[in-house]
């Protein structure tokens, strides 16, 4: 009899702790998933980034240092790729600033405002950028789900012995935290 | 601003299930009412009740895979990939990460007049359509303040719910249809047979009847239309949750207000699915009960509401509302 108690007691213990354990696993997943997602993104922005520093090469002779400066960002965004999230982040915010400040050169040249082959790559980065962005949003959010998820009683007691550890967030610049604050003119 | 964003998710969520459940009761009522006055049996009457109840759920099952198909048909919309509309394309795909749903299908309207609509039956069967006038008049930021109102109808279900109570506003129209002009060629003999008998409770039910007929399709239209214009504020929340970017939206609400141009392709049967009520004077008279949407003043002060800001001065309302 006490035997039978002992046998349900233990029992019930490991349905419990696998429960814990697969929704562990899934919320790690999540978050595996959303990074993915973000990488392939950033993966193509890389890729569009030398195709358009070749476009506008020829028009902007005395501009240099805002096409090496984002070729240099777009070089250490992609070595940082390896380097973990956080430092993937600011490597890939320092990227997002030198482009801002290209297209913003690009703005003074007309033949380059109208040349077809620019502006579907600046189209091309903007759409990437954007997504990237809400991306992030949803990385962050499942991260967050993940860590709240292995910091709260009782799944912290098994988090550690299962190996799971805390993730970092894929931080965002801190002017595109602002949600931006537009005055409507209707003169 | 989350906060703000969640309580009016959930009062606009909890009241359209109050006013979808009324067009259900009153769709009973007039079934029930019906045949009561036409048999005089509460037997009978239970089973017109069902015969309602049963028309009105097979008519919603016909417009769950096929209303999408109609309403894309009806308004000439064109589908469109990434090598038509690239543009066009690469906003939708923001925002269906931003919104976390799967990428619709995308249809252009060739009209001038800037407007949009999204209908569909679920996510995994949604479909957005936007008006060749929109993408021309309407800027990058401003297209994704659209785009995120759509998918905000998208991720939040109301096209289908849309789909669904279009449908039962119509069978109940059609019922109370059915029972007028049955009563004004066959039923009004069968009454005079009745009245040699003296049936004094059947004639006084049958009179009630006749009134829920007329009535009640109007006070089904009347829900409908509520429910239409709560979803509207939601989905303007929702877009600026998703885009976090409130003037697009406005501006784009702004600038769609002041354009002239009517939408051709638009109808009665149509016209609560769209971005902004494409029928013509519309802002006269959208803040009566039959309005399908709210006033678009209305949603820019919510909007403003949302972040903070100020309300519309009189100048600026005087200039959006001025459509002479």
């Amino acid at each position: 009899m006490e035997l039978l108690v002992v046998i349900v007691v233990l029992v019930v213990l490991a349905v419990f702790v696998i429960g814990i354990y697969n929704g562990l696993v899934g919320r790690r997943n999540r978050v595996d998933e959303a990074l993915a997602q973000i990488e392939v993104q950033l993966k193509r922005r890389h890729d569009l980034i030398p195709n358009l520093v070749n476009a506008v090469k020829g028009y902007m002779g005395f501009e240099q240092k805002v096409l090496t400066d984002v070729t240099q960002a777009r070089a250490n965004a992609v070595a940082a790729g390896a380097q973990g999230v956080a430092a993937q982040a600011q490597a890939e915010n320092m990227l997002t600033g030198t482009l801002r400040s290209l297209f913003a050169v690009v703005e003074n040249y007309p033949e380059l405002k109208a040349n077809q082959n620019v502006l579907e790559l600046q189209e091309s980065l903007t759409t990437t950028e954007n997504q990237i962005s809400f991306s992030r949003q949803h990385y962050n959010a499942t991260v967050l789900d993940y860590n709240n998820g292995i910091q709260t009683f009782p799944n912290l007691v098994f988090a550690g012995m299962f190996g799971f550890t805390k993730r970092d967030f894929f931080d965002a610049e801190p002017e595109a935290a602002n949600v931006p604050n537009v005055d409507l003119s209707l003169s | 601003m989350a906060a703000t964003f969640y309580a009016q998710q959930s009062a606009n969520r909890r009241n359209s299930v109050i006013l979808a459940l009324a067009v259900v009761v009153l769709l009973g009522i007039l079934g029930f009412a019906i045949g009561y006055a036409l048999t005089g049996d509460p037997v009978g009457a239970v089973g017109t009740t069902i015969v309602a109840l049963v028309v009105g759920f097979l008519m919603s099952i016909g417009s769950y895979f096929a209303g999408d198909k109609l309403v894309l048909a009806a308004s000439g919309a064109k589908p469109v990939d990434e090598t038509t509309a690239p543009q066009l394309m690469n906003v939708v795909r923001e925002m269906t990460i931003a919104a976390n749903v799967p990428m619709p299908r995308v249809y252009l309207i060739e009209d001038t007049a800037p407007n949009a609509f999204a209908t569909g039956r679920d996510p995994k069967h949604a479909s957005v359509a936007i008006t060749t006038g929109l993408l021309q008049k309407l800027d990058r930021e401003e297209l994704q303040g659209v785009i995120g109102h759509e998918l905000a109808h998208v991720r939040n279900l109301d096209i289908r719910f849309t789909l669904l109570v279009g449908v039962m506003v119509g069978s109940i129209a059609l019922l109370a249809d059915f029972f007028l002009r049955f009563t004004f060629w066959g039923g009004g003999r069968r009454s005079r047979d009745r009245d040699s008998g003296g049936g004094g409770l059947q004639a006084v039910l049958f009179v009630v009847a006749i009134v829920l007929a007329v009535v009640a399709p109007i006070a089904a239209r009347l829900v409908q239309l509520a429910v239409s214009r709560q979803r509207e504020y939601l989905a303007d929340a929702s877009s600026v949750e998703l885009t976090r970017n409130p003037a697009g939206l406005e501006r784009a609400l702004a600038k769609i207000a002041t354009d002239k141009e009517v939408l051709e392709v638009a109808n009665r049967a149509t016209q609560h699915l769209y971005f902004t009520n494409p029928i013509k004077k519309f802002e006269e008279r959208s803040n009566s009960m039959f309005a399908t949407h709210p006033a678009i003043v209305d949603r820019i002060n919510r909007l403003r509401e949302l972040t903070g800001e100020r309300p519309l001065d009189p100048a600026d309302v005087a200039a959006l509302t001025d459509l002479t």
